[in-house]
């Protein structure tokens, strides 16, 4: 029973919340929506031991949608997805309860605009249909557009819009490429099905075409991750959103592009993937975006764009982790994908907090406030020092496994990245000092409250699991092994038989 | 009487009258209307009156249609006056259903701006009339009765705000194009008379493959004036100047109106005439093809500078004849399925467009820019997700039936022409939910009437449910669509395989 309907409970049940949630008077709103995320939560949990590691795609639901077009409802989990799921249905019950006075105006609207959200992540993480796929991957992009238009800053018309153009232009590109490969199957086998096992046994020799189908999910993916120079969208957008929208954006959203490539677009076309032009233009592209990404955040004044742009720069890590096709590389590359969400989410959370208090996110407007909050000075350097990646927290983890992974296929990129982990040193402590340290010579400063009962039971959870994934991330690694072992093997033949081929 | 309704024999007049009767039918409730207008044409009870009178008139002329579908009308025996098949059925709801929820949306209007014209719905029912027979017309001449039933019937409905120098200015700009479009049509019919010596449309079919016309130079120019005369009335580029004009200056919900049912009723025409005369000659899916182009950009683009929601929703419609106009261009049945598909969900958004503007618009008709609707989702929420779903419907948004509308006709251009869209359509959701309302009297004015808001509420319902479970209306218009009698495409002229993708199977 569980088995079977899971993953259709966890895509329904958020959509179901945010219609209680507009239901309800506009002062229950929140814990409505903090009580439906948490049910979420706990329908997600035991995922964690109903997962068979060596199951491969499991959890399967399939049922006919459109039958006509070979369109189905199709879901399912493995250790890829696994841990997203998992990410996803754990952060968003932190995010409503950090937005709890962070927003202020049509509450309905905004939790009610969440749980939708979430339904539609969850959605995009779950789906073996293509059609159910595109589907999902365009509904996310509507609540995320209204929550930064609507609860934006100063500047937020102009961010969502640039957000949702950007998406939507990649996204549909990624539809035609749809839709062709569709096409180019049935011809094939006659069959007109949607279904990513019919596509992915189908797929076969597509000659020059596949390069460009390749491209299509290459563009809608790479805006989306975002990979240089595709990113100028993420600083706009992280900026205005409100903190659970960056937390979101930041920690789930950006994971969906990384995500479809693993899932999609190397699976499908490992050869145009592989072929070495396109790698090495990929791998550049990611090692670009490490270096670039850290430069431009050690010359932010804003804090929070300052975290916008380390995000560019730990994506590329991840970028590099799965092209470099070995185990440990596209297992770290998982594992930044995770550790990305809880570090990043939980600095933007911080900022969220330092706003709330003085309303200005500008590093040079604190200083020395460790005597004034000492706990929330105490997690900001914790947060922080994970984003570094230093050992024992789950940075660590993450890079160190993609730069072991990545120095057997790429030593001069390895080598270049592991620079980027310094330079995240190099953004991260200045501000750290400057923001919690240095003189306290600001009056303003000097009557800053701590973090509340609330604040703290938000950044906890995620303080746990930095030094719980730190520590000990074996039972993670173990269940993410076969997936990611199955992923190589699906792509490195495809792709050595064209070059041997060569 | 004994009739076999799979094959009608149109020669016998028992069974051309059975063939006819949604049309017949609608005939003597246009007729009824007239005469109770006459006689009663003072009070706003006589106007609702009218109003509903006409809206039994369509039903009837709908349950008509609907029993001949249900029956599987069909005709047999020589290709006569007027076709009996699906495709003519489907697109009559089509039409009777747009002209009855315009009905709807015109009581709440006619009242509030005062425009006290009886023959308002009688008109409404003769325009309808005519659409119907443009449809049905299996003969040339007939689709130019049809043709002109409608264009006169809306030259007058246009102007039917008697006191709006806009409204004036609006019927005779339409009168003049259209008189000038129907006259290359007509000329164009000719031309293909004098090369095929035949209007019935089967027949030019044969006539051109019988005779080899298929580069027939007279033949060629009759169907470029053809195609002129209907580009004209889809409002398509570069044939679009009138449309802008027009449905600013009209009464908004006529303007709702053109820009659904007459722009159906056209590209139902267009579809019927090329697909099933015109099959074999391979010059027109080309000429078809980068009409549909350059339409789509273009009507884009100038929607992206517009100011005034009603222009935009103008220049919108514009654009979406020319995503219409990609289904036409590929001439085959699934083209007519996708194409039927994308009307019903064209014409559900934006008449749900058109009758929320119309709500908005007060005080005679001043115009509403995109900058008025500031704040109106905190003033009035529903009227404001109303609006939105039918814009992020326009704009193509998975779980509306727009986006199953593009997912069918499907091509590359226009999915980059929709990525521009997103640019106009986009700042109207904006304007309502992320600016702030200016004044607290801002939205004083806005009102929309219980039947405007059970339109409003039934068309959006309706892009919703089509969104997510679009299978039968697919199966219909597949259905449907294949009925019209293509002749296969022997085309080296159509786009490349690689810019069309299938419909269906």
């Amino acid at each position: 029973m569980y088995a079977q309907t899971v993953l259709t409970a966890l895509l329904v049940w958020p959509a179901l919340a945010a219609v209680a949630v507009l239901a309800a008077p506009v002062r229950w709103a929140k814990h409505v929506a903090l009580a439906g995320s948490l049910v979420e939560f706990a329908i997600s949990v035991p995922l964690w031991w109903v997962f068979q590691p060596a199951g491969g795609m499991q959890l399967q639901l399939d049922v006919p949608w459109i039958p006509g077009w070979g369109i189905h409802y199709a879901v399912g989990v493995d250790g890829i997805s696994l841990f997203l799921i998992l990410l996803t249905t754990f952060l968003v019950p932190l995010s409503i309860l950090g937005s709890y006075t962070y927003i202020t105006t049509r509450e309905r609207a905004f939790y009610a605009l969440m749980l939708v959200l979430t339904s539609g992540m969850i959605g995009v993480f779950v789906a073996l249909d293509l059609f159910l796929f595109y589907v999902m991957w365009d509904v996310m992009l509507i609540p995320m557009y209204f929550i930064i238009g609507m609860w934006g800053g100063q500047n937020r018309l102009y961010a969502a819009l640039k957000f949702f153009v950007y998406t939507f232009f990649g996204s549909l590109l990624m539809l035609v490429a749809i839709v062709a490969l569709v096409y180019l199957v049935a011809q094939r086998t006659g069959v007109y099905s949607f279904s990513y096992f019919h596509l992915m046994g189908n797929v076969g020799e597509l000659g020059t075409l596949a390069f460009w189908l390749f491209g299509a999910f290459f563009l809608a993916f790479a805006i989306k991750v975002p990979i240089f120079p595709f990113h100028t969208w993420l600083p706009d957008a992280h900026v205005e959103a409100p903190t659970a929208g960056s937390v979101i954006l930041a920690a789930v959203l950006l994971k969906m592009g990384t995500y479809g490539f693993l899932r999609f677009a190397l699976p499908l076309f490992p050869r145009v993937a592989l072929h070495p032009a396109v790698q090495t233009a990929i791998v550049t592209l990611s090692l670009i975006g490490i270096i670039y990404g850290g430069l431009v955040a050690m010359v932010q004044p804003d804090f929070k764009k300052l975290i916008a742009y380390s995000s560019v720069a730990h994506l590329g890590f991840v970028m590099l982790g799965i092209w470099a096709l070995t185990l440990q590389s596209v297992q770290g590359a998982l594992m930044v994908m995770i550790n990305h969400g809880i570090s990043t989410g939980a600095l933007f959370f911080l900022v969220g907090m330092l706003y709330e208090r003085r309303h200005t996110r500008q590093i040079d407007a604190f200083g020395g406030i460790a005597k004034v909050v000492p706990l929330f000075a105490a997690v900001l350097t914790i947060v922080s020092l994970s984003s570094i990646g230093l050992p024992a927290t789950n940075g660590f983890v993450g890079e160190f496994l993609v730069l072991v992974g990545a120095f057997r296929t790429y030593p001069a990129a390895a080598v270049i990245a592991a620079v980027g982990v310094i330079v995240a040193a190099m953004y991260l402590l200045p501000a750290l000092q400057r923001v919690i340290y240095n003189p306290l010579d600001k009056p303003e400063n000097a009557r800053l409250p701590d973090l509340s009962a609330r604040e703290l039971a938000v950044l906890l959870p995620l303080v746990a699991c930095i030094v719980w994934l730190g520590v000990y991330p074996a039972p993670l690694l173990r269940r993410m092994e076969p997936s990611a072992q199955r992923f190589i093997e699906t792509v490195r033949p495809a792709a050595g038989a064209a070059a041997a081929a060569r | 009487m004994n009739l076999d309704f799979q094959a009608l024999d149109l020669s016998r007049p028992g069974d051309l009258l059975v063939a006819l009767a949604p049309e017949l039918v609608l005939t003597l409730a246009a007729l009824l209307v007239l005469l109770v207008v006459a006689w009663r044409h003072r009070t706003p009870q006589d106007l609702r009156l009218a109003g509903w009178l006409t809206l039994a008139g369509l039903g009837a002329a709908g349950f008509a249609a609907w029993f001949l579908w249900w029956r599987g009308a069909g005709a047999a025996g020589i290709p006569a006056m007027i076709a009996v098949d699906d495709f003519r059925f489907v697109a009559d709801w089509l039409f009777l259903g747009t002209t009855a929820l315009t009905v709807l949306v015109s009581f709440d209007y006619l009242e509030r701006e005062a425009v006290w014209v009886p023959e308002y719905f009688v008109l409404l029912l003769f325009a309808t009339l005519g659409m119907m027979l443009m449809a049905g017309a299996q003969d040339l001449m007939v689709l130019f009765l049809g043709l002109e039933l409608m264009s006169i019937a809306l030259y007058v409905l246009a102007g039917s705000s008697r006191r709006s120098a806009a409204g004036a200015e609006a019927a005779l700009k339409y009168f003049l194009l259209g008189a000038f479009a129907s006259g290359f049509l007509l000329y164009g019919i000719a031309l293909v008379y004098g090369a095929t010596a035949t209007t019935n449309l089967t027949l030019i079919g044969v006539q051109i493959a019988t005779l080899g016309l298929q580069h027939g130079t007279m033949l060629e120019i009759g169907l470029g004036l053809l195609l002129v005369g209907f580009g004209f009335k889809v409002a398509a580029v570069p044939f679009h100047m009138w449309a802008p004009d027009v449905y600013d200056g009209s009464p908004t919900p006529i303007a709702g109106y053109m820009a659904t049912a007459v722009k159906a009723a056209a590209f139902a025409a267009l579809f019927r005439v090329l697909g099933e005369a015109f099959a074999a000659v391979p010059a027109w899916h080309a000429i078809v093809w980068w009409l549909a182009v350059v339409t789509m950009v273009v009507g884009n683009l100038i929607a992206l500078v517009q100011r005034t929601l009603k222009r935009l929703l103008a220049y919108s419609s514009i654009a979406h004849a020319g995503y219409l106009l990609v289904a036409v261009a590929t001439g085959t049945a699934a083209g007519a399925a996708a194409f039927l598909f994308y009307l019903v969900a064209y014409t559900l958004m934006t008449l749900a467009a058109f009758a929320l503007l119309a709500a908005k618009g007060t005080n005679g008709e001043r115009d509403v820019r995109i900058d008025d609707l500031a704040g109106l989702a905190q003033r009035r929420p529903w009227l404001a997700l109303a609006l939105a779903v039918c814009m992020l419907s326009l704009l193509g948004i998975p779980f509306t039936a727009g986006f199953i509308g593009k997912w069918v006709l499907l091509a590359a251009v226009l999915v980059l022409a929709s990525v521009i869209s997103a640019g106009y359509y986009l700042p109207v959701i904006m304007a309502m939910y992320m600016q702030p309302e200016p004044s607290a009297e801002a939205h004083a004015g806005m009102r929309l009437g219980r039947l405007g808001s059970a339109v409003v509420a039934a068309a959006v319902a309706g892009l919703l449910f089509f969104g997510v479970r679009p299978n039968r209306l697919l199966d219909i218009a597949r259905v449907s669509g294949a009925s019209v009698r293509v002749a296969p495409a022997v085309s080296s002229d159509a786009p490349p395989a690689s810019l069309r993708e299938p419909t269906g199977r």
